[in-house]
């Protein structure tokens, strides 16, 4: 039985990302910078610092993932891969759900390790809801992943790509961000309720994810 | 058409003299902010500036994606359409941001807070810049597909702009139209709101018809380059 091209691309993505883990690495070598740096900044024996957790935390998978993200299609770019790709019967949203998927799942591969270290750097006690976070985190990091997918194929034949992706991808970025910051923060200090927060994640989620499906083709093919 | 358009800018500048007597002399101060609450006459007229010229960015955007294959020359156009409502729309969002802190100052006594109707319309600022950016960095003809897209998503953050008044708490005042009850503002005030929405629409128009003449006589001047040193390499 012939698989769907979305899972042919998904297993190639995570294929040569089992064989080489550069991405994994980078990024969880640079969160954990992240972290640790925010951790010297701001004094961890403070109790105020705990309203701040949640943000620390954003922010630090948000830089990892940027950071990432520059390489997403550098792969593709070598010996033409990427005009090859272009030929295949393959539609261009599996392609791109493929490499959606392969990210999330480093992402959060990453996230799940740098937990630990969250706890132990930053004494980290959640008042609220602890399960809540299973639902943010990963609305929040498919957010930030499916539009950096997009915007690094967008600016992949650009000059100084690696500095325009963060440049477009962050203002694009920042409700998102805010609605996790905002709902991680709550949940953390258990002062408020997250609700709201987390459906906007949702409604924001669902809104970039159909606008890039729809116009990824549209990218990948640009020539004129 | 260059007498159309002094005739268009003397219009302008007429309409845009009334507005500021009517907004400064003969509308009635605001009963509890006193003289301050004038400066809002500028500040939504630049919001109602912001929302026309990002639109049109929107649909030159769509229009250029549209056509590119099938009709390149009316593309062109309406990609230099949306370049150059995306720069104005710019300029009328910094004057509204501006004189919102003005504002902001003299109310809430302070320049800036991180509600959601300021951040959002902060993040609509920054992405439209992002957008000017990337017209800049990307090169070759693909520049214009790839900001095209760029648009559309820069668009998209629009209504949440608007909808993030009623979504969140929100230190900003209801809206003008659409608030609901107990919003909005008094009907003696409604003729320096209306003269100088115009005024300010005209005077975005005029200078949109300018930059763009500017804007599609580069492109075209490109187009030429392109296709003449083409023709020295056949």
């Amino acid at each position: 039985m012939k698989r769907p091209y979305v899972l042919v691309h998904l297993a190639k993505d995570l294929r040569i990302e089992w064989r080489s883990k550069d991405a994994a690495n980078a990024m969880l070598f640079f969160a954990l910078l992240v972290v640790a740096i925010f951790s010297l900044a701001f004094d961890p024996t403070d109790p105020g610092l705990h309203k701040f957790t949640g943000a620390i935390l954003c922010v630090a998978i948000m830089f990892a993932a940027v950071s990432s993200l520059n390489q997403v299609w550098a792969r593709e770019l070598q010996n033409q891969v990427l005009d090859a790709q272009r030929m295949t019967n393959a539609g261009a949203n599996d392609l791109f759900i493929g490499k959606v998927l392969a990210n999330f799942l480093f992402l959060t591969i990453v996230e799940i390790i740098l937990a630990p270290f969250f706890v132990i750097f930053y004494n980290l006690r959640v008042v609220g809801n602890a399960w809540t976070l299973a639902v943010i985190i990963p609305l929040g990091t498919w957010a930030l992943v499916v539009n950096g997918v997009f915007f690094a194929a967008l600016s992949i034949r650009t000059r100084s790509r690696e500095l325009l992706l963060p440049l477009i991808l962050l203002p694009i970025f920042i409700p998102a961000l805010l609605a996790m910051v905002v709902s991680t923060s709550a949940v953390i200090t258990g002062a408020s309720d997250p609700g709201i927060w987390i459906k906007m994640l949702a409604v924001y989620d669902i809104i970039f994810t159909t606008v890039c499906l729809l116009l990824f083709d549209t990218v990948l093919h640009a020539e004129g | 058409m260059k007498n159309l358009r002094w005739l268009w800018l003397l219009v302008t500048l007429g309409v845009l003299a009334e507005g500021f007597r009517v907004a400064m002399f003969v509308v009635p101060p605001d009963a509890a902010q006193g003289d301050v609450q004038r400066i809002f006459y500028y500040h939504f007229a630049s919001w109602c500036g912001m929302g026309l010229f990002y639109l049109i960015n929107l649909l030159g955007s769509v229009a250029y994606l549209a056509w590119r294959n099938s009709k390149p020359a009316t593309a062109l156009k309406a990609d230099s359409l949306a370049v150059t409502s995306a720069e104005i729309g710019v300029v009328f969002c910094t004057v509204g941001l501006v004189t919102g802190s003005l504002w902001g100052r003299a109310v809430w006594g302070i320049w800036w807070t991180w509600d959601p109707r300021l951040t959002s319309t902060f993040v609509l600022w920054l992405i439209y810049i992002a957008y000017l950016l990337l017209r800049r960095l990307a090169a070759g003809p693909q520049m214009r597909t790839l900001a095209a897209v760029m648009a559309i998503f820069g668009y998209v953050d629009v209504p949440i702009v608007y909808m993030s008044t009623r979504w969140w708490r929100t230190q900003h005042p209801q809206p003008v139209f659409f608030g609901g009850p107990n919003s909005g503002i008094a009907s003696s005030m409604m003729p320096a709101v209306w003269w100088n929405m115009a005024g300010w629409m005209m005077w975005g128009i005029w200078v949109a018809s300018l930059r763009y003449q500017s804007i599609h006589n580069e492109q075209l001047a490109e187009e030429e380059d392109t296709r003449q040193s083409l023709e020295t390499a056949l």
